[in-house]
């Protein structure tokens, strides 16, 4: 022990009188392995604590804080205790000595074990004897009061609550004049604590306002290499939090409020509103009620100058966040209604004056002020749509041209909109009877509503109809609004549309408002419009056939009718009822083509099937509708499509169902059906497909007229023959979840790769390739996993070593698709493969299909191996490959000879490209000098990819880029000349980019962008001028005043 | 610039703004010329910011569509501005910014023609006259303070 005091003594001796700051660690660490107590340290800091030098009792008491910051959390209470006592003492010393006196506290105040009434005390000494802000007390130490609050409130909440008003008060004079964002982070987070734990105020509400709201509007800019990282808003944020925390300050904060909603400085205004919107959540109506006046006059002034979006959509809502709070306050048994007295004062003010001007001039901001205050609150909409309907009503009615009338409508939209807070509260119903809980705020203009609606949709402007389909849309929202009648009617109308309008954005309007209704109302629709668009759609074709002899456009506008008519079909069958009745007429349709007695073209059975998609989407929400394709249209599907591939041989009539581009746009109708399916279900939609394409057993298929002897899956001579089904197939197997076994799985990977490996039609076997590749992603890791990829590899590298084999190309599209199956699920072999694909990048043939195949391996596809299929896909698999495969890339490249290099840079864009943002940051410095070089490379398709790497990175100026400017721009500024459209285009972007880079780093190239940019302004494509001018007009600004 | 100065127009009318050009299959279309087209001209210089609200001169309907000409084949392009008051004091700076705009933005081969519409201002000829005085517009430029003013017409527009 009397070793180890001179030990103590000695450290201390070194730090006091040798200012060696490094010994106070090593009192640190005697102290937490049990060397030394701190008590002992105290007593060996004895006569320096005592000097009579300020300079040396400061460095005392550094040494014991520096100990205590690094000790604090194994003092004991009494340690603590007198040690308390004693920095509370040192406060009253020189004020050398404080900053270190309150780091000291700084580390007591986190003791778990501080004595009661310790907190009180500290804080009491601090206030007493420390005067923060007068002091010239550095930020650090500064920062060190705050934290000590904050520390003290987080665990002595309760005795720092008895102190009452005596703790506002020190906390607003230590905060009072503080400058630092640093410290005013933290001092808005004592006042938040305060505020928002419930500390008694007391008498000084108003001056802990006016210590924080003397920095409202926040108005900072970070230092340009802002070494703190604190925004503006975050300063913001904090304080607003302060400001609008409790109604008492409401009383100074609404006047500032008023008066910042006044200043000339637009951000001033829009956090005003900002702050007002949320004084709506804390307040009440007693607090708003005297400033309401002018409050609303404030708002109103600034969406009425529409200066700027950002002041209106805040001033908006602001106002909504009124409505809304004195919707929601109790009113006492003596006061007025606050909700209809603002109102009031809201409609009877300018407002509904405008909504009724005979030239309709600042009817949109009147309007936009209204719909936010009706909004608000179920009441608030009650009141302004009773106020405001019956007038709008009554100008629509009044008012003939096409152009006033739309725009009254379009306000009336805004009214009608449900939205959240405008709907009746779930407390109402408990009370109310049936018919109320359904009563929307419009019952009472509803046959007027209507009749507005059904006329503007009868009439021959577009935009009145656009705009009337929208009312309709949102007047469908309502709860029990529209009648059945109503609903009716507004079917007819949409049926009429459909078949009748050819205005493009009429049709989109109408199609979207007939999906919404019928969503609502799918008898009205069954029952109404879809026999109409059935008849246009088969019966329509007779006539067609005869009147095509006669005027061809008749023709073509017949085909775009019926094209409404199938998109129509798609949108309104969201409900099971619908699809039972809308999918039979699409089914027809295809039926029709593919017997060839209607004269449907391949166009035309395309739009069928993506209508057929479009409503398979919906099997996901809804179980019957997928049970429906289960049963009825899957096995159609496939029974036209096998008839099709099989009558092919016999007759002289080539059906639309054998054509590749019908058949791949049949494959997502089938596979996000089969997604959906229920694991039921699913297991026997399994043992169908492949009992069908393996055993040819058609007995689950409508119709079966079918030869036996039926053998998809072989290959054959005829393109058009059955094994291109095998994409139905892979559109089947390959989508169903996960847990769904295959069954016969072996037998059918056999027959796969054989049609993969020895098919001579790129359809087919790219399409066997991917079922191998879904399957093979799906099958639980094991031995027959192994095995069957033992066996396919095989076989593929056998073919790919064959250098004179025909079927090359088959083998590497089986790699590429089953590496990517690997890929996806992170199965070790796909290492091997990658390699494989490497190596393949040198071949001469192959190359730069291998160079594109990385695209497979990057992209999502969208008919397999993705999420919707169920695909064991595992997240970050791309930055896993480029992290594990970069430096291969880039290897092989360096030894590449030189025709080679352009397949590895093809595909090292490809990977780059589909990088996240954050990853293409981080590594793509490294691989700076290969894009450059990329660059330069004569294919205009690595040329595009590279530069679209580059041009996100570009914008985000990685340091690497510094040492590359002036090879950079070189080969950009010669890419603005390049003979393809679109690699003008990028490179003008990169240019654009670089311009955004620090001034010293990019000024000296000015002149020469400059100049060379001069000539892409008169390219002979307007989307390359259009670059160019965007880019130069950058430069321009660069270094320049204003700029 | 309006720091301490009162407005020299303090409640402005305010007017829509156009949508985007629409594009069609033939701007893809690299084997089809694109002839630059009035068009074009408005949309470079719709988006140039007035000096004194911020605010675009398609806003403020300063330019407009139809009083913009231009000849591809001739080189030559004509704008026509209207100052929303007929002292403006502005006219001048704002003809510079559309004069500079177009300056930098247009082949060298074009000759550019930006005046008042006529009857709109008040000192109409003489703006007139600067702006067509290629070394009186050079001078300006050349003046880092009215450089200033214009650069800050035609930098991107702020949130």
């Amino acid at each position: 022990m009397a070793a180890d005091n001179n030990v103590l003594l000695g450290l201390v001796e070194e730090f006091v009188s040798g200012q060696v700051d490094s010994k106070a660690a090593d009192t640190s660490t005697g102290v937490k392995n049990g060397q030394f107590t701190v008590l002992q340290l105290v007593e060996a800091l004895g006569v320096s604590l005592t000097s009579s030098q300020p300079q040396t009792r400061g460095r005392g008491v550094q040494l014991l804080s520096q100990v205590l910051q690094e000790c604090y959390s194994g003092l004991s209470e009494r340690e603590v205790e007198v040690l308390i006592a004693f920095y509370e003492n040192r406060l009253k010393d020189h004020y050398v000595i404080t900053p270190h006196v309150l780091r000291g506290l700084k580390a007591l105040a986190k003791c778990s074990v501080l004595p009661p009434g310790s907190a009180v005390s500290i804080l009491k000494s601090i206030f007493q004897d420390v005067h923060v802000q007068q002091q010239s007390l550095m930020v650090t130490e500064r920062s060190c009061v705050y934290n000590i609050l904050i520390s003290l409130m987080e665990s002595r909440e309760e005795e720092l609550k008895g102190l009452g008003a005596d703790f506002i008060f020190g906390f607003v004079q230590s905060v009072d004049g503080e400058r630092d964002p640093r410290n005013l982070l933290l001092a808005f987070q004592v006042a938040k604590n305060i505020i928002y734990r419930g500390y008694d105020l007391g008498k000084f509400v108003e001056e802990l306002f006016e210590v924080t709201s003397c920095y409202f509007p926040i108005d900072f800019s970070p230092p340009p290499n802002d070494p703190h990282g604190i925004t503006q808003e975050e300063l913001i944020l904090s304080l607003r939090a302060v400001l609008t925390g409790t109604p008492r300050f409401a009383e100074f904060l609404l006047p500032l409020i008023i008066e910042k909603m006044d200043s000339d400085v637009q951000s001033a205004k829009v956090d005003s509103m900002h702050t007002l919107a949320a004084c709506g959540q804390t307040y009440s109506h007693k607090e708003l009620a005297e400033f309401l006046p002018g409050l609303w006059s404030s708002i109103r002034r600034e969406v009425f100058q529409t200066a700027s979006e950002r002041v209106e959509s805040a001033g908006l809502s602001a106002l909504s966040s009124l409505v809304s709070c004195l919707s929601r306050s109790v009113l006492n048994s003596d006061s007025e209604d606050s909700l209809q007295v603002f109102l009031n004062l809201v409609l009877k003010s300018d407002c509904q004056h405008h909504l009724c001007e005979p030239d309709l001039k600042l009817v949109w901001p009147s309007a936009k002020l209204l719909q936010a205050a009706a909004g608000a609150s179920y009441r608030a909409s009650l009141i302004g749509t009773q106020a405001v309907i019956p007038a709008l009503l009554d100008q629509y009615n009044n008012r003939t041209q096409c152009a006033q009338r739309r725009t009254l409508l379009e306000v009336l939209q805004g009214f009608v909109q449900p939205t959240p807070l405008s709907r009746p509260a779930d407390g109402v119903s408990c009370i109310s009877t049936h018919t109320h809980e359904e009563e929307s705020v419009l019952v009472a203009f509803q046959q007027s509503l209507c009749t507005v609606v059904f006329s503007a949709l009868s009439e021959t402007s577009a935009g009145l109809q656009v705009t009337a389909t929208r009312v309709l849309t949102a007047l469908s929202q309502q709860p029990g609004l529209l009648s059945q009648t109503d609903v009716e009617n507004a079917v007819d109308h949409l049926t009429r549309l459909i078949l009748e309008e050819e205005e493009a954005q009429v049709s989109l309007a109408v199609v979207e408002c007939s999906g919404s209704l019928a969503h609502l109302h799918p008898h009205a629709f069954v029952s109404r419009m879809i026999p109409q668009l059935k008849e246009k759609i088969l019966s329509g074709r007779v006539h067609t056939v005869m009147e095509k002899t006669l005027s061809g456009s008749l023709y073509e506008c017949s085909g775009a009718v019926r094209r409404r008519c199938v998109a129509a079909l798609a949108s309104v069958s969201s409900q099971p009822s619908v699809v039972q009745e809308s999918s039979p007429v699409l089914l027809q349709v295809l039926t029709s083509a593919h017997t060839g007695c209607c004269g449907f073209s391949v166009e035309e059975v395309i739009a069928v099937c993506i209508s057929l998609q479009r409503i398979a989407v919906h099997a996901r929400d809804n179980e019957a509708i997928g049970q429906f394709f289960h049963d009825i249209i899957i096995p159609r599907l496939l029974g036209l499509t096998l008839q099709a591939a099989l009558q092919s041989k016999d007759s002289g009539h080539i059906s639309p169902l054998t054509d590749e581009a019908v058949l791949s746009a049949i494959v997502p109708v089938i596979s996000t059906a089969c997604a959906a399916l229920k694991p039921e279900s699913a297991s026997r939609m399994a043992a169908q497909a492949v009992s069908l394409f393996l055993d040819g057993d058609t007995s689950f298929l409508p119709e079966n007229a079918f030869p036996s002897q039926i053998q998809p899956l072989q290959s054959q001579a005829d393109s058009r023959g059955p094994s291109q089904l095998v994409c139905l197939l892979m559109a089947c197997v390959c989508s169903l979840p996960r847990s769904v076994e295959i069954p016969d799985m072996d037998r059918l990977l056999v027959q796969l790769e054989d049609l993969s490996c020895t098919s001579p039609h790129l359809f087919s076997y790219t399409f066997a390739s991917k079922c191998i590749a879904g399957l093979v992603n799906k099958r639980p890791a094991g031995a027959a996993l192994n095995a069957v990829l033992d066996r396919v590899l095989k076989r593929v590298s056998l073919e790919l070593e064959e250098t004179s084999s025909t079927h090359r190309t088959q083998a590497f599209t089986l790699l590429i698709w089953v590496a990517k199956a690997l890929l996806l699920r992170y199965h070790p072999l796909s290492t091997a493969l990658t390699d494989k694909l490497f190596s393949l990048l040198s071949d001469s043939a192959l190359g730069s299909l291998v160079a594109d195949g990385f695209c497979v391996l990057m992209n999502d596809s969208p008919d397999v191996l993705n999420r919707d299929c169920h695909a064991d896909v595992r997240i970050m698999y791309r930055q896993r490959f480029f992290t594990e495969n970069s430096s291969k890339l880039v290897q092989g490249f360096n030894s590449a000879e030189q025709a080679k290099k352009s397949c590895y840079l093809k595909a090292l864009s490809h990977i780059v490209n589909n990088l996240p943002r954050e990853v293409q940051l981080t590594e793509l410095p490294a691989l700076l000098p290969l894009l450059l070089e990329a660059l330069s490379c004569v294919d205009q398709g690595v040329q595009l990819s590279t530069l679209s790497c580059l041009q996100p990175v570009l914008l985000e100026s990685p340091a690497a880029l510094n040492t590359q400017l002036e090879a950079l721009f070189t080969r950009l500024l010669a890419l603005t000349t390049s003979p393809a459209m679109k690699v003008r285009m990028a490179s003008l972007r990169c240019v654009h980019a670089l311009s955004r880079l620090p001034e010293h780093m990019v000024m000296p190239f000015r002149a020469r962008v400059l100049k060379a940019l001069a000539a892409p302004l008169d390219d002979k494509k307007r989307l390359v001028r259009k670059e160019a001018v965007a880019a130069r007009g950058e430069w321009f600004l660069l270094g320049s005043p204003g700029g | 610039m309006s720091g301490g100065t009162r407005l020299e127009n303090a409640n402005p009318l305010i007017f829509q703004r156009s949508g985007e050009r629409l594009l069609t299959s033939t701007d893809e279309d690299e084997d089809v010329a694109d002839p630059i087209d009035v068009r074009e001209i408005f949309d470079l210089i719709r988006s140039i910011n007035d000096p004194e609200h911020p605010l675009s001169l398609e806003e403020l309907n300063v330019v407009e569509q139809v009083r913009v000409n231009v000849n591809d084949e001739e080189s030559t392009v004509s704008v026509e501005f209207t100052p929303t008051i007929p002292h403006c004091s502005m006219a001048t700076l704002i003809g510079l910014s559309i004069k500079v705009k177009l300056l930098r933005s247009l082949p060298d081969r074009f000759k550019i023609d930006v005046h008042i519409t006529p009857g709109t201002h008040a000192s109409e000829d003489a703006v007139n006259k600067q702006l067509a005085d290629k070394e009186r517009v050079a001078a300006a430029l050349e003046n880092s303070q009215l450089l200033e003013v214009v650069n800050q017409c035609l930098s991107s527009r702020g949130v």
